[in-house]
């Protein structure tokens, strides 16, 4: 496993994994990120819930992390996931593809797609088809600028989600359940429930029956996804929501859906609803 | 793989004699010379920086010689405290012999 921190931060890390037996299962701290455009309150704790959320209480990811893995998300100079961020940036202002165009040409700043990824994935009428924040990329990729598509969950993709999630910072996920994405939600709904591999689990018996407890020598959340892209300390790289339902999958020796996939799109609407309220995180810090 | 680009964060001016931190952060990728490309079977050459040093006016502050245990992207923080209005230079020095360097200026007040 690779660690982000070194010099002095190795003593820290040290005691506190001699301390962490004491720890209860989530913080109560609340997390205000210092960003370069001053502090950003994020909401990291629902009381209330929206009407019909299976969930009595709604935390981020953060809470159940540990204190200096909580520190790394405080300080967007500390925040790792900041490098892919800055990268794709770079990305953004950089042309690409046969029409000779960078994101930037037609979008100006990626401040423009403020409040993209609060409301994302999101049902598209045009497309007939859920999109999400990959998915609109790579459309314009490919519509606007005469470019290849990026692999969806590669670095490229992932981290031009990062930089566009982060224009949302702070703002509450709100994504719509109804109308046309209804049938997806369902789906969604159908495979969070839906206990599949050789260990016979689903989704909703680890996040939502056991939040909080212990996993080996980790703690369990609730599976929210208002933090990704993920930076990991564990692969040291931002993690797309895809690439960790693989992940979790594999974990209960399930065969995967494909990155990218219907199925995939459709759980991610549904766990991105359970979230609703919780603000947007990305880039957030997890080990 | 993208440019490598170092990153600090120092204050613009600080009291005389009072601790302050400084952050430092460079992208790199830090491959240790343990991996093996999975395609070929051979292993993958040591690129790390091996060496970090700030000084101040010319005088060092903090140094560190680096292994390849360090992960990617390596973080260094440190404290210092000055008496006098000056110059904070950064340099890492690659494997490869690169060196990547950069500065701030700090004023008393």
């Amino acid at each position: 496993m690779k660690r982000i921190m070194t010099s002095a931060m190795i003593g820290g890390l040290f005691a506190a994994s001699l301390g962490f037996a004491a720890q209860a299962g989530e913080t109560k701290d609340s997390l205000v990120i210092n960003s370069e455009d001053g502090p950003i309150k994020i909401i990291t704790h629902v009381k209330n819930p929206p009407a019909g959320s299976p969930l009595p209480e709604l935390f981020s990811g953060w809470v159940f992390r540990s204190k200096e893995t909580r520190a790394l998300e405080t300080d967007d100079f500390d925040n790792p996931g900041m490098i892919f961020v800055e990268q794709a940036w770079e990305a953004w202002n950089t042309p690409d593809g046969k029409a000779g165009k960078s994101c930037a040409d037609c979008h100006g700043e990626p401040s423009s797609m403020k409040g993209l990824r609060a409301v994302l994935p999101r049902w598209d009428d045009k497309q007939a088809k859920l999109m999400t924040i990959e998915d609109y990329i790579n459309w314009s990729r490919v519509e606007h600028m005469g470019a290849k598509p990026w692999k969806y969950g590669g670095g490229q993709l992932t981290s031009m989600v990062a930089l566009i999630s982060l224009q949302s910072r702070g703002m509450p996920v709100n994504v719509k359940t109804d109308g046309p994405a209804k049938k997806m939600w369902e789906l969604g709904k159908k495979l969070y429930y839906t206990r599949v591999g050789q260990l016979d689990m689903s989704c909703s018996n680890c996040h939502e029956d056991n939040y909080g407890k212990y996993i080996r020598a980790d703690h369990l959340s609730q599976g929210q996804i208002n933090g990704f892209p993920a930076y990991r300390l564990k692969n040291a790289k931002l993690n797309s929501v895809h690439g960790r339902f693989k992940g979790c999958m594999k974990n209960i020796r399930a065969k995967p859906y494909k990155v990218g996939s219907d199925e995939f799109r459709a759980l991610e609407l549904y766990v991105a609803s359970r979230g609703n309220g919780l603000s947007v995180e990305a880039p957030s810090v997890r080990n | 793989m993208a440019k490598i680009k170092p990153r600090v964060k120092v204050p613009k001016s600080v009291a005389a004699g009072e601790y302050f931190t400084v952050k430092t952060l460079i992208n790199h990728k830090m491959e240790s010379g343990q991996r093996k490309d999975k395609k070929t079977g051979k292993k993958i050459p040591r690129k790390i920086i091996n060496y970090f040093e700030a000084t101040f006016n010319g005088k060092p502050v903090f140094s560190v010689d680096i292994q390849p245990a360090v992960s990617s992207n390596p973080f260094f923080q440190f404290s210092m405290k000055i008496e006098e209005a000056g110059k904070l230079a950064f340099k890492w020095v690659d494997d490869d012999g690169s060196v990547y360097e950069t500065a701030k200026s700090i004023k008393i007040g």
